[in-house]
């Protein structure tokens, strides 16, 4: 590590803090958002700020290859995956309300707690980590967190799999954070797959509403008394 | 060589089968794909009997005595799968639950799937490894959800979800290890490589990998069907074709658990605790004792051998988290006499439900009078999977039973009883439907039962005779589990 990167630690280092503050607080929002084209931008505006430190990382620390994998959540996130599910829900015609099966408070509730529990988690991650993310690792486990809840307290198809894409994002955020990225060739076998992922939830949601005459997961009752 | 035709093989076939796969030669061509890549596993295991353990293609793929058998068994098990489901897929397609675009994405998803499968088990790089289980996910929730029934786009959904929920804890795990590893090796020095991170486990931070654990046995449980988290697979068995019950069963369940293996050799070796043995042994314990207490309340007769299948899973694993060598030389013997059963009863079970009808166990009757053969395999395999000697499962249960009772006697009584349970459970469902008066009719297709006594036959010489090369290979993969 040579001195001008030393010296721009402080600054970038505050900037990505900042990323992922406003990371942990899109994460929130999705969690008590009740609206389905709200909820598409906000995971799009989740992608656009881990694409953001992504990128002061990669040029603050010179780590080059992470500048690819910007540009690849830049691609996937922030534009081929939400034009997907616009298209999917335009198509779909569900732009409706959303109900959550807890109530809200208690749900954000829940998800201070998981915070909690996720920082505490991640400490001892943390002081080992050499990396000038290295404070941001709890943040990223506590976006997987979240974006678990979320999946677990949703009962529509398309939520339960924004929530998904968006434990993606937390779990890309924490590779970053805690090693500057995994090997590329891991990222991109990462990427494919749930982009082939979308491509089946989409053919999936179709498939559903025509078997079930909705996209609410709660109609599938059949096994659950078994 | 050897090992690239391996792979290259399911996958040039499942692309070949997306083009042609509405022709009538499309089954065939699956045979003849599958076979090949079989003598392909074939020839690749005499090269490493032969040679040893062999690093290829810039050490992202590697062969030794552990992952070298379960290719082996997976191209086995493909290859067999492949042939029963050409008579039962002519028999879907002549009742009118398959159309023909059906069959083509039924054929071409086979073959990747077994692809992914053998990239799962044939890379040396864990993340790799996530891909193609992922991957395999995918594939097999198209599979799944082939009939396109209210019931089958449920099951396949459930699966999608647990499972995608499920391999994300195992991808924060494998950033775990990758960010323990790298502090060590270096970001050049191949931090995800399986070969490179056994050289360093020693050196590798204790507390990361112990947390890295947690995540992957989480994560890789999910898709071996361990307790809490095996909500998924009745379902996903009972709702697809049979011959991918078959292959779930016999082979991703087995792929999924040497994930979990994998990654426990690495954590020992950091550890030099029990940690990741007891895990193991807990979740195999709590998978043992569940299912067969669900077991007696099951209806549907796919979903009775789903469960059975979890509860075999659980013993697996509890035999490598007790680990040392018999102990582990029993849970992979127990995986091969598993898989190479639990296939057999499949493609029994397949026909039985097809000449019934239906897949409710009451209405299935008689199948002995009917059909002999279909029968008697469902009979006998029910046996041998119940762990009746002189069957290979006999003997392996055996084995994981006496290793308990030495080394951990209270965990003896809780398995005792699991098995005695499962037994009752299922003898009487079994028995009633291969006795009494006929309520099945003929099938419009010649059934190929080959594979279901190839399978046993080969079980029961497990249990009377394993083979010394073979002893030899499982004391080797035992020794490299530890």
């Amino acid at each position: 590590m040579n001195l001008s990167i030393l010296h721009a630690v402080p600054l970038a280092g505050q900037v990505i803090n900042l990323c992922a503050a406003i990371m942990l607080l899109l994460g929130f929002a999705m969690l008590a958002q009740r609206r389905i084209l709200t909820l598409i931008n906000l995971f799009m505006m989740q992608g656009a700020v881990l694409a953001v430190s992504t990128a002061i990382v990669a040029l603050t620390t010179q780590q080059h290859h992470l500048l690819w994998s910007a540009g690849l959540t830049l691609i996937l996130k922030v534009i081929l995956l939400p034009y997907i599910l616009h298209r999917l829900i335009r198509r779909l015609s569900v732009k409706w309300d959303i109900e959550t099966l807890l109530n809200i408070p208690t749900t954000m509730l829940a998800g201070i707690a998981l915070v909690v529990i996720a920082f505490n988690v991640a400490q001892p991650i943390s002081q080992l980590s050499g990396t000038i993310m290295r404070a941001t690792i709890g943040i990223a486990l506590a976006c997987v967190l979240l974006a678990f809840l979320m999946m677990i307290t949703r009962s529509k198809a398309v939520p339960q799999v924004i929530a998904f894409l968006a434990m993606e994002n937390g779990l890309f955020f924490a590779a970053t954070s805690a090693t500057y990225g995994m090997p590329m060739v891991v990222e991109l076998g990462i990427a494919l797959d749930v982009l082939v992922g979308m491509v089946i939830f989409g053919v999936f949601f179709f498939q559903i509403r025509e078997q079930f005459d909705s996209l609410d997961i709660r109609h599938m009752e059949r096994f659950k008394e078994r | 060589m050897e090992l690239a035709l391996v792979l290259a093989v399911p996958f040039v076939a499942s692309l070949l089968l997306a083009i042609v796969g509405h022709h009538h030669i499309a089954d065939r061509l699956n045979i003849v794909s599958s076979l090949l890549t079989l003598l392909a596993a074939a020839l690749l295991t005499i090269r490493v009997i032969g040679e040893g353990p062999m690093v290829l293609f810039q050490e992202q793929f590697f062969v030794d005595p552990l992952n070298v058998f379960l290719i082996a068994l997976t191209a086995l098990v493909g290859f067999t799968t492949s042939v029963f489901s050409r008579p039962y897929m002519r028999v879907e397609h002549h009742h009118g639950r398959l159309s023909v675009p059906r069959l083509r994405l039924y054929h071409s998803m086979f073959q990747m799937f077994m692809c992914t499968m053998l990239v799962a088990l044939a890379t040396n790089n864990l993340g790799i490894l996530w891909v193609a289980m992922e991957a395999a996910t995918l594939t097999t929730v198209l599979l799944v959800a082939l009939y396109r029934t209210p019931a089958s786009l449920e099951a396949a959904w459930k699966y999608f979800i647990l499972c995608g929920v499920g391999i994300a804890q195992a991808l924060f795990g494998t950033i775990l290890i990758y960010f323990a590893a790298e502090r060590v090796l270096g970001p050049l020095g191949g931090a995800l490589l399986w070969t490179h991170l056994d050289v360093v486990k020693m050196s590798l931070e204790p507390t990361v990998l112990s947390l890295a654990f947690v995540f992957l046995i989480v994560g890789y449980g999910t898709k071996t069907g361990l307790v809490p988290l095996h909500n998924w697979l009745p379902d996903a068995h009972a709702e697809g074709p049979t011959p991918v019950s078959a292959v779930l069963s016999g082979l991703l369940l087995n792929v999924a658990l040497y994930a979990v293996v994998r990654c426990k050799v690495l954590v020992d070796g950091a550890l030099e605790s029990h940690f990741a043995g007891n895990l193991m042994m807990g979740f195999g314990l709590l998978t043992v004792t569940v299912p067969a207490f669900y077991l007696s309340r099951q209806k549907d007769i796919k979903r009775l051998f789903g469960f059975s299948s979890i509860e075999h899973m659980g013993l697996i694993t509890f035999a490598f988290g007790m680990g040392g060598p018999v102990a582990s030389f029993a849970g992979l013997l127990h995986m091969t006499v598993h898989s190479l059963t639990k296939s057999a009863i499949f493609f029994a079970v397949g026909h039985a439900s097809q000449m019934a009808g239906t897949q409710i166990i009451a209405d299935i009757k008689g199948l002995l009078k009917r059909s002999p053969t279909i029968g008697w395999g469902l009979m006998l395999g029910s046996l041998a999977i119940l762990g009746m000697p002189p069957f290979g499962v006999f003997t392996s249960e055996f084995m994981i039973l006496t290793t308990a009772i030495k080394h951990y006697p209270w965990a003896t009584p809780v398995l005792l009883t699991s098995l005695g349970v499962a037994f009752a459970a299922m003898f009487g469902k079994v028995q009633a439907m291969a006795f009494g008066d006929p309520t099945v009719q003929p099938l419009p297709h010649n059934p190929a039962l080959l594979p279901v006594f190839v399978h046993l036959g080969l079980v029961l010489m497990l249990g009377l005779w394993i083979p010394p090369y073979l002893a030899e290979w499982y004391r080797q993969a035992a020794r490299l589990i530890g």
